[in-house]
């Protein structure tokens, strides 16, 4: 995220504190009590307090874990890429690794005007190879699928973000490979030296890049024509070009889409990565129905806790409605005292989550069926969001025990031991 | 219609006026009779004390002119309001502003302080925090604890316990004082202590004073006692 995003994020942060705490103000307002009055009930019943906090805190971690994941995954694809560039690949196909260009193809595109020139005054283009390899994990026992792209010199200059940490880069003609260094921690071959069992050949991995953050620590980078005859590979996957300017870009895409020859798209290099976002969907979905299961556990247990509270508390509660208190202050103070409880759960689960911050992890691609690695991206609006979903857990949880409070007769009420 | 039987009090404008007041309970399938065509005048200043035996419906008029129960029929007015008249929330805000009440068992919050416990019936008030605060300071010095307003009631005696129920019923400046055997869980000292109180509310500050109460001693501080039998005011 950058920095305007961050400071949306802190506003987002920002907005779901408010929210909560303006809720719970309003409430208090409401029921007409000093906030003391709940606050020390919470303590006075720590021990059922601190499960409820710890309860909903483990579910607003996991959720905001969940989210902070698929966050990642997002963040990666919307961070590739350069929006000066062009990505060329066959229609209808979903990710570059089942995109085919041919290279009568490249060599009718390569000639198109407006295309940058070199220094040498050749087209900035590269036609590059992208194919599946499957390598041993370094933690656990199976394989695992990784991405190998073929780039050319031009492909390089056209990825400045790719920038070399350790070794060298491979050599045109040799059979060698560059790792993106976060690639390499998930598999046990590709580390420095390492050798890579690709089809019937080997790699050797001679260097590893930092992709920045971006789709590319995703890859591991070879020569793209070794790459065409490590895999036998006639035609290329995609072509990646850097237009004269913008206007150029737009007829550039025009001609080749429209070109009947071809059946290929041409889509701006960013946006391209930044609608790859199909493996965060899932993840997505889970963290839906993980939050929704696990937070009806959660709120079973607010209630629970309320629900004691208020049998606790019957003969007080009748003393607060004969002293002028209406049904309607005592349900608020009962929420209140949930909101409470749960805004603590809220902030501690935030808290915990937090850890998990700039974790590198990776998953299956669902577009690639490669490993893909991203970075847990806690954020602060993320945190609002789990603020705000905790909050009304212990809103959900307290409405029935309150609404019991409130109804319960004043004359029984003071009545009870 | 019924011509309601004359009050027991012949003097004018009452403070509390109740007519033909009558409360059956439901036990099961039996009909309980608490109170019967009850009718009574009470006059402002005035320190009654309700006597008679368990189950003389003492407790059920006491509740029912403090608004805290409803009658099966009859009327209650207090300063020519008729309670009965009242919805649910008219009534609890009736109770805030007309009616000031001290239980047997103290009822104060135990997580609150004396200061903050006086201060509740006032957070329903339109009044600012410094005004509250002092009224709250005044009250407590009424009843002689001014120097325990920060002592919750776990750090209280008994006695000093009702002395904060008392300041808590007397916060708002209600023209009614309910007490429900206020001294029903004291000693002798400190039920000496918070009889005089209660009396020279009546007395000097013309509070109107409703008493339950089993003890004869504590009676002869009212001005008038009204004796229940079976739900009826006997001579």
């Amino acid at each position: 995220m950058g920095t305007g995003g961050e400071a949306w994020g802190w506003l987002g942060l920002a907005g779901g504190v408010a929210a909560a705490f303006g809720l719970m103000s309003w409430l208090a307002r409401l029921a007409g009590l000093p906030i003391q009055y709940n606050l020390r009930n919470v303590v006075v019943r720590w021990r059922s307090s601190v499960a409820t906090v710890l309860g909903i805190a483990a579910v607003v971690a996991v959720f905001v874990a969940l989210r902070a994941m698929a966050r990642g995954i997002e963040a990666s694809s919307a961070s590739t890429g350069d929006p000066d560039n062009l990505l060329v690949v066959r229609k209808g196909s979903q990710a570059e690794s089942g995109s085919l260009v041919t290279r009568e193809q490249f060599r009718i595109i390569e000639s198109f005007e407006g295309l940058a020139r070199n220094a040498a005054g050749r087209p900035v283009i590269s036609a590059e190879v992208v194919a599946i390899i499957s390598s041993a994990r370094s933690q656990g026992p199976g394989e695992a699928n990784a991405l190998v792209r073929g780039v050319t010199a031009s492909g390089m200059e056209l990825r400045p973000q790719v920038r070399l940490v350790e070794g060298r880069w491979f050599e045109p003609g040799r059979r060698e490979v560059v790792v993106a260094r976060s690639l390499s921690r998930r598999f046990r071959d590709f580390g420095m030296g390492g050798e890579v069992k690709a089809g019937r050949a080997r790699l050797r991995v001679v260097g590893h890049f930092d992709g920045g953050g971006s789709a590319f620590d995703s890859e591991a980078w070879m020569d793209a024509d070794e790459a065409r005859a490590v895999f036998d590979r006639e035609p290329y996957s995609s072509l990646l070009m850097r237009p004269t300017d913008p206007a150029a870009a737009k007829v550039l895409a025009a001609r080749i889409e429209g070109d009947r020859r071809f059946s290929l798209r041409a889509e701006n290099e960013v946006e391209y990565y930044s609608k790859q976002t199909m493996t965060a969907k899932p993840i997505k979905y889970i963290a839906a129905v993980l939050g929704v299961a696990m937070s009806v556990g959660a709120v079973f247990a607010a209630m629970n806790t309320m629900y004691a509270s208020v049998a606790a508390r019957t003969r007080e509660i009748g003393t607060l409605r004969v002293l002028g208190y209406s049904r309607r202050a005592v349900v608020a103070c009962f929420m209140v005292e949930g909101a409470c409880l749960s805004a603590a759960g809220g902030l501690l689960g935030c808290g915990l989550a937090r850890f998990t911050n700039g974790l590198a992890t990776g998953t299956l691609d669902f577009q690639s069926f490669a490993e893909t690695v991203f970075q847990f991206r806690v954020t602060p609006d993320l945190m609002g969001l789990g603020l705000a979903f905790a909050v009304a857990i212990g809103l959900a949880g307290s409405l029935l025990p309150a609404l019991r409070a409130a109804r319960t007769p004043v004359i029984s009420a003071l009545k009870s031991a | 219609m019924n011509t309601p039987p004359p009050p027991t009090s012949t003097k004018k404008d009452p403070i509390v006026r109740v007519r033909s007041l009558s409360k059956v309970y439901r036990q099961g399938d039996i009909d309980v009779t608490a109170l019967n065509a009850v009718s009574v005048d009470i006059q402002p200043g005035e320190f009654v004390a309700l006597m008679g035996p368990s189950g003389s419906g003492k407790s059920t008029l006491l509740h029912i002119v403090a608004g805290i129960d409803r009658p099966t029929s009859g009327e209650v007015e207090v300063q020519g309001i008729n309670v009965g008249n009242l919805d649910e929330s008219d009534l609890a805000e009736w109770r805030n502003q007309y009616v000031g009440f001290v239980f047997q068992s103290f009822n104060l919050i135990p997580v609150l302080t004396a200061a903050e416990n006086v201060e509740l019936p006032l957070m329903l008030t339109r009044l600012g925090r410094a005004q509250r605060r002092e009224q709250v300071r005044a009250a407590l010095e009424l009843v002689g604890l001014g120097d325990r307003m920060h002592h919750r009631p776990d750090q209280l005696s008994g006695g000093q316990q009702q002395r904060v129920a008392i300041a808590r019923a007397l916060v708002t400046d209600p023209v009614l004082v309910v007490a429900d055997e206020p001294t029903g869980n004291l000693d002798a000292k400190s039920a000496t202590d918070v009889l005089g109180i209660l009396a020279s509310l009546a007395r000097d500050a013309g509070k109107t004073v409703i008493m339950v109460t089993h003890d004869p001693k504590a009676a002869a501080y009212g001005t008038r006692s009204l004796h229940l039998e079976k739900g009826e005011i006997v001579p």
